[in-house]
């Protein structure tokens, strides 16, 4: 116990260290792009009068806006990180790449008479996922005395042990070794570079090739944009295990959008009673406030046991994700009222059903409309997680299935559009909101 | 006989703590029909316990109030009330705000349209009839205040210090518009204020109120609204009894505040 906490905080520090260096590094780029823009664009954005006095307010008018030009270098500087870790074709440089080609060494063995023969290796260093994985043929000549020529193929970024005497006559017997590689002595152990990488003694005597590995990520990890955009085409256009990629995101929406209204319909009118009735708010206080803070992911595997893994299950946990969020909404915007507008009503004439249907039903709709965008949050991310765990369809199935199968890049894909439609739900509510309750926040 | 008859009131709050708080003790006052009344006194006199008590939002532990020869036991539209802010309805327009009274007592549409468009007229918003209410500034949500509270046409009309949240010159302006209005409908109308000099001006009787408990300590007749009516008030303020009257109120409710001041110390 001690002893992994011990080496939870290790690494809590590494990481530290690691994602200061990460921040450094981005925000030096920053720095000098911040330094070339105001280069180019000269004085013109100089502050002056009392612009310049501005420190983070100035009045009530706040003096800290996003800098567009910011937003979209700082986009484009991630995409060009990306390009470069992962050595993209789209880009004319990029870190070391892995070598890929084709190479040739020459290795000395001396057999147990003590003659010493010359053989030539071929050594094909081909793509990861090439359908060219077929060794090459040996040379075809620089083969003497006893040895015979070799030739090996394996993909970048692995190592492969070549067995260069097993072609050779008399390699079996006692005194048989190797001992040089292209012209270098070499004992077990030891290594000798080559055009391609190195090659390498085991322990045993065999020889390794280990091509040079680059310093760019693997695809495995991080595939490079343009194989993602090549993937996101060919998704587009076949889908993942037989539904497209639409499908699997418009059900995720389907999911989140008839759970949502199940949340509002069943939410919002328990919140008015909870608001106006004391009884009321005593009977469900207690599962309301207990239930608010169990996260909706808990709930998951109850809810697989109860309704299985199909759309009642995922329905009736995007619903558990929103009532509570839709109660505590409508119940805040009730008991919100301001009470001198109960007070204007009542001496205006208002009968008791008219105060609620005329003025504390519409004064508490900003509160319901925030409470709205909230629980569309937390159902979105809900979905996908409860598709993670277990779907049919959906977009976090599409995902969760093709990390099983290593494909990183329909990951990425599913992650950006989940990201994408997440933020689209979000400012689709803000425009309702402007747009159905635009007093809020201006009482 | 009519009119407003307040008798004998008194309000105790209890307190959670187990005391009690006595808002208001045997308050009487007799209004008539028209009369154009302002209440002053220092924070915690009760003026606004008072005013909540006419509304009908409050039941008072002791006393009770006749309108017109009824007794007064919950709000209701004969007594209109005008708050200090943040009572007009956010979510409708202008004269939605304004027709709200009416609306509700389910007059036709086509006499809510007149009657709204009179009441735009006479507290000079004919172009903002549309306008939501968090377009418009301080000044005009007042009037709009007004103008609904005016559109029940209520015997009584209660003002809770409805223009202490405006700036100085547009609440001269509000209190020109507060004297046509008593002027032109002939409501009675009680004001309720912080503000000596608005007191004066809006006040054919000012009544002085002191605290702990709550009641009335001294009141005025006084000429200054009937002569402000579509006058200058910045000339009604150079009235020869106008600064005599000030001071000698601000005075009192000088005393009162230290004599307040004095016993939270010694307590």
């Amino acid at each position: 116990m001690a002893q992994e906490l011990f080496d939870a905080l290790i690494t809590t520090f590494w990481m530290i260290i690691g994602i200061a260096v990460i921040f450094a590094l981005f925000l030096a780029i920053s720095g000098i792009v911040y330094f070339v823009w105001n280069l180019i664009s000269s004085k013109r954005n100089q502050m002056r009068g009392y612009g310049s006095l501005k420190t983070v307010t100035f009045g009530d008018e706040s003096s800290v806006t996003a800098n567009r030009v910011a937003s979209v270098a700082g986009v484009i500087t991630v995409f060009l990180i990306w390009g470069i870790a992962t050595g993209s074709s789209l880009l004319p440089f990029s870190l070391p790449k892995p070598y890929t080609g084709l190479a040739q060494f020459e290795y000395t063995a001396v057999n147990a008479a003590g003659e010493t023969g010359k053989g030539q290796v071929a050594v094909k260093v081909f793509e990861f996922g090439s359908e060219d994985s077929k060794a090459p043929e040996a040379p075809a000549d620089g083969a003497t005395a006893f040895v015979a020529n070799d030739s090996v193929a394996l993909p970048e970024r692995r190592r492969k042990i070549v067995r260069v005497q097993r072609n050779d006559e008399g390699s079996k017997e006692d005194g048989y070794k190797i001992t040089e590689i292209n012209g270098q002595p070499i004992a077990p152990g030891g290594s000798v570079a080559f055009e391609a990488g190195e090659v390498a003694m085991l322990t045993s005597g065999s020889l390794q090739v280990r091509p040079e590995e680059g310093l760019t990520m693997e695809a495995l990890y991080l595939p490079p944009p343009e194989q993602v955009w090549k993937r996101f085409v060919q998704l587009n256009a076949e889908g993942y295990q037989g539904v497209g990629l639409w499908e699997n995101v418009m059900w995720s929406l389907i999911r989140v959008v008839l759970g949502f209204f199940l949340g509002c319909l069943f939410g919002i009118p328990l919140g008015f009673a909870m608001g106006l009735n004391s009884w009321l708010r005593g009977w469900f206080d207690p599962i309301v406030e207990f239930m608010r803070p169990v996260p909706p992911l808990a709930l998951i595997p109850l809810v697989i046991i109860w309704f299985g893994i199909g759309e009642q299950g995922k329905i009736s946990l995007l619903f558990l994700a929103a009532l509570w969020i839709m109660i505590i909404g409508a119940r805040a915007g009730v008991s919100g009222v301001n009470i001198s507008k109960v007070h204007a009503a009542y001496s205006l004439g208002a009968t008791k059903r008219q105060l609620l249907s005329k003025v504390i039903l519409p004064n508490s709709l900003p509160e319901i409309f925030t409470a709205a965008r909230v629980a569309m949050g937390v159902c979105w991310g809900t979905v996908v997680a409860a598709e993670l765990v277990a779907a049919e369809k959906g977009a976090g199935k599409m995902i969760i299935a093709a990390s099983k199968f290593q494909l990183t890049d329909i990951v990425l894909i599913g992650i950006i559009i989940i990201g994408v439609i997440g933020f689209g739900i979000d400012v689709l509510m803000r425009m309702a909101e402007n747009k159905l309750v635009p007093w809020k926040g201006r009482g | 006989m009519s009119g407003l008859i307040v008798d004998d009131i008194s309000m105790t709050f209890e307190l959670p703590d187990g005391g009690s708080v006595e808002a208001l003790k045997n308050v009487s006052i007799d209004i008539k029909e028209g009369e154009l009344i302002s209440v002053l006194g220092p924070s915690g006199c009760g003026k606004t316990t008072l005013l909540n008590i006419l509304a009908g939002f409050l039941a008072p532990t002791g006393g009770k109030i006749t309108l017109n020869e009824h007794e007064v036991t919950g709000p209701s539209s004969e007594r209109g009330m005008v708050f200090q802010q943040g009572a007009l309805f956010e979510w409708m327009n202008v004269s939605k705000n304004i027709g709200f009274g009416p609306k509700m007592k389910g007059t036709p549409q086509s006499d809510i349209d007149a009657r709204v468009n009179e009441l735009l007229g006479i507290v000079g918003l004919q172009d903002f009839a549309q306008k939501m209410i968090y377009e418009l500034s301080g000044g005009m949500q007042q009037r709009v205040a007004l103008a609904r509270c005016l559109a029940n046409d209520p015997d009584v009309v209660l003002m809770d210090e409805p223009l202490g949240a405006l700036d100085a010159l547009t609440r001269e302006k509000m209190q020109s518009l507060v004297l046509d209005i008593w002027k032109k409908t002939g409501k009675t109308i009680i004001l309720i204020t912080h503000s000596v000099e608005e007191a004066l001006l809006l006040g054919e009787r000012l009544i002085v109120m002191a605290p702990r408990p709550g009641r009335i300590h001294k009141e005025y007749r006084l000429p200054f609204a009937e002569i402000g009516v579509g006058a200058d008030l910045r000339e009604v303020k150079q009235h020869k009894d106008f600064g005599k009257t000030r001071d000698e109120i601000l005075n009192m409710i000088w005393d009162m505040e230290e004599e307040i001041m004095g016993r939270t110390e010694t307590a």
